[in-house]
């Protein structure tokens, strides 16, 4: 690292994003909330890489946007660098997003096919007017692509000429040649075979040690958070669950949601998988519009107890020495107190309007 | 007698004014009844084109099949459509990677799957519908009575691809070909279907082939696992023989270049570099040499040969790796 680690870059508080679900012909009623996130708040130290796990539908894509205000967070605060970015307006958010840009998964839909790599690199640069001097800019051009791994004569081409590894160099480099302080990376490799993965993936960790970027890292691939993020947060129906430094949650996770997550990877080592355990989740994720009461995993969990698990929210709380971990039993789970039980799969829908279903109740636990 | 017996496939596909391009060269294996084989490769690699092959269903138009699919001794690629359209879903079950796509979305689950008894097993709709119910209950989907009148977009993507599940053995059948089964599912999900799936396997003593991207997922599941590189088997090995001692320079590479759970963690991943776009014709050479570490003058002299191993396996290299994989 060339810049030292001192203080935090981003802080989310308690942010929220909810969509309104709209209903009616003349006019738009709303009928309820999809609440992709729901009360999050997390850390992001300078030069560090945060990595956000969770399945499809948990909020990760969401909050990540949000953090960006690509969409806007219904509640909350979000600290950029020690300003309130929720509260910049017009000109000003524009200027501020010059320091934190944005990878997307799939480089092929996210670079306009009609651009050539020259004005698709060109074109943030003249839009935070930093494109004036020709000879800087074509210097500026060829510098971030060489950073990424392409060469100059790239500049001409269009991003059909590229393959999928390619592609997301040239998204990288869109992302670069800004001189961002954050970089919100959605998916980076889930689109690119494996061989291509591990080529994209050392080049972030490379620009990174360089450039002393800050990252965050969304992807559901936990193999992929692990092998680049200092600390990793899981969500699980727009909340976080757990939060650790990487080593400490995948040596010891917590949170039985995590547990149990973890547990699901396949490992490429036919020894492993004879040996290791799974914990088998029932059923589906369920609905954000509808989201259950209590702790929002308790429908699925094996771990879950009468009453408290269905009543009260955890809290996301210091369990262990920087380990937070929303679950009321988590110290008890950890010293072996609470057997695992049996849970019968419910029926999730994945259309579940607002209204309140046959969801959302109270696991027997024995 | 194996049950299924691919023998030198080919599958060429040539449009008007292009070159032909062969997406599947030569490729020969073989799966024991019971057993459960993977294919293993990146996308382009032929793959998913093998087991269209084997089903019959590339169209007819625009490519070019060659060689032999013996399965119960005759050969599938010789069969008139209307024989073959008899034996599909009968004899040979198949799960996609895509449930919804794979599912009609105007006609109920229940429908779906009472039509494959129907059409193989000669049932009447009541009958069938009862099976069907059966059918779903087995494959773990909870209220079958319910999901029976429900239509896919209606159920989640996990309970799709039980619903696929339950379609492609409803008439148990002897093979069981799933393509990528569960790449479009959450990890969590994934490890439902795939327990589902190796349970039903060792259950009806149905075969299996699997094709996925995902070593981990061959890890847990396959006996045997054939790696797929440009159109060829370039290795084929045991599960435990291959991934503890991989032979081939792009089956070495694959495995390092896979971020593990389990690996300690900052290590640099060993990156395979290139891309298959640098691949050259298999007749000038070996087709992975341009991106390959261990590359020696002969293999840009012609194609090197699948050549039997001390292990059982078979290997296509001039210069295989011989270090073994560090265990973590």
């Amino acid at each position: 690292m060339t810049e030292e680690r001192t203080g935090p870059l981003v802080e989310l508080r308690d942010v929220k994003v909810h969509f309104p679900i709209k209903s009616g012909v003349l006019i738009d009623r709303t009928v309820g909330y999809v609440y992709a996130v729901d009360g999050v708040s997390l850390s992001i130290n300078k030069g560090e890489t945060y990595g956000l796990v969770g399945e499809s539908g948990c909020g990760k894509s969401t909050l990540g946007r949000g953090l960006l205000r690509l969409v806007e967070p219904t509640d909350g605060e979000i600290v950029f660098d020690g300003t309130d970015v929720r509260s910049l307006k017009g000109e000003a958010m524009r200027k501020a997003r010059r320091r934190m840009q944005m990878i997307f998964q799939d480089p092929l839909s996210s670079l306009d096919p009609r651009q050539s790599v020259e004005s698709l690199l060109v074109e943030g640069l003249k839009a935070h007017g930093l494109a004036r001097d020709k000879a800087a800019t074509a210097r500026k051009l060829r510098d971030t692509l060489a950073a990424v791994g392409l060469p100059a004569s790239a500049l001409s081409k269009y991003p059909h000429e590229f393959s999928g590894g390619q592609r997301q160099r040239i998204g990288i480099a869109r992302a670069l040649v800004l001189d961002p302080d954050l970089i919100v990376a959605d998916e980076p490799v889930s689109a690119l075979d494996v061989s291509i993965q591990a080529q994209v993936l050392n080049l972030m960790e490379d620009i990174q040690n360089e450039l002393g970027l800050t990252y965050l890292i969304i992807a559901h691939d936990l193999a992929v958070v692990r092998h680049i993020a200092d600390t990793v947060g899981v969500m699980y129906l727009g909340g976080l669950v757990e939060e650790a430094s990487s080593d400490d949650l995948y040596r010891e996770p917590m949170h039985p949601y995590t547990r149990a997550l973890m547990s699901a990877v396949p490992v490429p080592d036919p020894q492993v998988e004879d040996r290791r355990e799974r914990i088998l989740l029932a059923g589906d994720l369920p609905s954000p519009t509808n989201p259950p009461a209590g702790c929002r995993f308790h429908t699925r969990c094996p771990w879950a107890q009468p009453k408290r698990c269905a009543d009260e929210r955890p809290a996301l709380r210091e369990v262990l020495d920087g380990h937070r971990v929303a679950c009321h039993y988590a110290e008890d789970i950890a010293a072996g107190r609470i057997r695992p039980h049996e849970v019968e799969p419910e029926l999730v829908r994945p259309d579940d309007g607002a209204a309140p279903g046959d969801t959302g109740e109270l696991i027997p636990t024995p | 007698m194996s049950l299924l017996d691919v023998r030198d496939l080919s599958v060429v596909f040539q449009r008007r004014g292009e070159r032909p391009f062969t997406a599947v060269d030569e490729v020969s294996f073989s799966v024991e009844p019971g057993q459960t084989v993977g294919l293993v490769g990146e996308s382009g690699c032929g793959k998913s084109v093998t087991s269209l092959a084997i089903m019959g269903l590339l169209p007819r138009r625009g490519n070019k099949v060659s060689g032999q699919v013996m399965f119960d001794g005759a050969d599938l690629l010789a069969l008139r459509p209307d024989d073959m359209r008899d034996r599909r879903g009968r004899d040979i079950g198949m799960i996609f990677q895509d449930p919804l796509s794979s599912l009609n979305p105007v006609v109920p689950i229940g429908t779906q799957v009472a039509e494959v008894l129907e059409r193989h097993r000669g049932m009447d709709r009541k009958a069938a519908l009862k099976e069907a119910r059966e059918l779903l209950d087995a494959v773990g989907i909870p209220d079958p009575n319910r999901r029976l009148k429900e239509y896919p977009h209606q159920i989640s993507g996990g309970m799709r691809q039980r619903a696929l599940i339950a379609i492609a053995l409803a008439c148990k059948p002897r093979l069981l070909i799933a393509d990528e089964p569960t790449t479009a599912l959450d990890v969590t999900i994934q490890a439902q279907i795939l327990t589902l799936l190796k349970q039903l396997v060792d259950e009806t003593g149905t075969a299996l082939i699997m094709i996925t991207h995902d070593l981990g997922v061959v890890a847990g599941l396959c006996d045997t696992v054939n790696v797929l590189y440009g159109g060829k088997v370039v290795e084929r090995a045991a599960r435990h023989e291959l991934f503890a001692r991989p032979r081939h320079p792009y089956t070495h590479g694959l495995l390092n270049s896979v971020p593990r759970l389990d690996s300690p963690r900052g290590e640099r991943l060993h990156a395979i570099r290139g891309s298959v776009a640098d691949n050259i014709p298999w007749v000038e050479g070996c087709a992975f040499a341009p991106r390959c570490d261990n590359v020696v003058d002969a293999c840009l002299e012609g194609t090197p040969p699948l050549e039997p191993t001390a292990t059982g396996g078979d290997l296509r290299c001039n210069n295989p790796v011989t270090e073994e994989v560090a265990v973590p």
